[in-house]
């Protein structure tokens, strides 16, 4: 029973011992560029499989921009440089934090625009509920209460 | 009346947004290339490695880059009407050979028909980066100027090259009418 029960569970951790994508990678001498790299490949979709980031795919498309990217902070380049590089060929939506600007803003502001809008409708419901006329049926039911 | 009508507008909005919404396609990426002028690139062409495919062999006239691969399955489908467009001799077709297996490549060609004026050989997909590519097969109709008119994802077929391709072709030698 117990030998069934420590196969069962080597079974189970036996997918973790693979490993995907950024970790497959050798890491950069530097560890600066390293966390800018780590950083940069958790921020990037890929394309090929949209909910994931080239940090955790496995599509060669996402092997290739690491590759890119990697080369890139190697050359000494900066993190808004190379997210331009990618945004000029893939557009914004390479990037899972949409930039604050253009088209997206309308994502960045419609929940304050919304929230905003909800407390005027509440205040307005409030007032006016506040103001009514108080009708018998209600006075009685003060008077019960009391 | 308005407190019956409210809710209904906003009800009738939501509807608008929904249908519209999720009608779209979420995997289809519009690319930032439209309108921009051809993505620089020297390819050793395949076939013929001592030339290259460049960016300068796409100006001078309307022509399309294919991208493809012999792993693409969409590829294989689309082939035939490369082929039939090809055949009709009204636009050049390049192709960019994208992380592929030259031989197989080859042979590809050589067993379904050969649709391109010149492949480019793309063997680590630095080029394809260049050009936004997140998929074969990939189309792009570029100008007489170089410049990027459209793209297509998905194969083609001869549908989409009436609808999609020709009006635009038309209209970029400025014959629309």
């Amino acid at each position: 029973m117990k030998s069934r029960l420590s196969a069962l569970f080597a079974g189970l951790l036996l997918p973790t011992l693979l490993v995907f994508g950024l970790a497959a990678d050798e890491p950069l001498a530097d560890p600066a560029q390293q966390a800018l790299y780590e950083r940069l490949a958790n921020e990037v979709r890929c394309l090929v499989c949209q909910n994931q980031t080239i940090a955790d795919s496995n599509a060669p498309l996402a092997a290739d921009l690491r590759r890119e990217i990697r080369q890139k902070v190697l050359d000494g380049q900066s993190e808004s440089e190379i997210k331009v590089f990618l945004t000029d060929r893939y557009g914004d939506f390479v990037l899972y934090r949409p930039r604050f600007g253009g088209p997206s803003l309308l994502l960045w502001l419609a929940p304050a625009v919304l929230l905003l809008f909800g407390i005027v409708v509440l205040w307005k419901i409030i007032r006016r509920r506040s103001t009514l006329p108080v009708s018998s049926e209600a006075e009685d039911a003060i008077v019960d209460s009391d | 009346m308005t407190r019956f009508l409210i809710p209904i507008i906003l009800f009738g909005l939501l509807v608008i947004v929904f249908s519209v919404g999720l009608n779209l396609d979420p995997s289809f990426v519009p690319s930032p290339l439209i309108g921009k002028p051809v993505p620089q690139f020297s390819l050793a062409r395949l076939n013929d490695p001592d030339r290259f495919l460049s960016d300068a062999d796409l100006r001078g006239q309307v022509s399309l880059l294919n991208v493809w691969a012999t792993w693409c399955v969409g590829c294989r489908q689309e082939h035939e009407t490369l082929n039939q467009i090809a055949e009709l001799g009204d636009v050049p077709i390049y192709g960019l050979n994208w992380k592929d297996d030259v031989e197989q490549a080859s042979v590809w060609l050589t067993q379904l028909g050969n649709p391109y004026v010149a492949t480019g050989v793309d063997a680590d997909g630095k080029v394809a980066i260049d050009w936004g590519v997140y998929g074969a097969p990939e189309t792009f109709l570029v100008d007489a100027e170089g410049i990027i008119l459209y793209r297509h994802i998905s194969p083609l077929s001869m549908e989409i090259w009436q609808t999609e391709f020709v009006p635009r072709i038309n209209k970029a030698r400025g014959n629309s009418g």
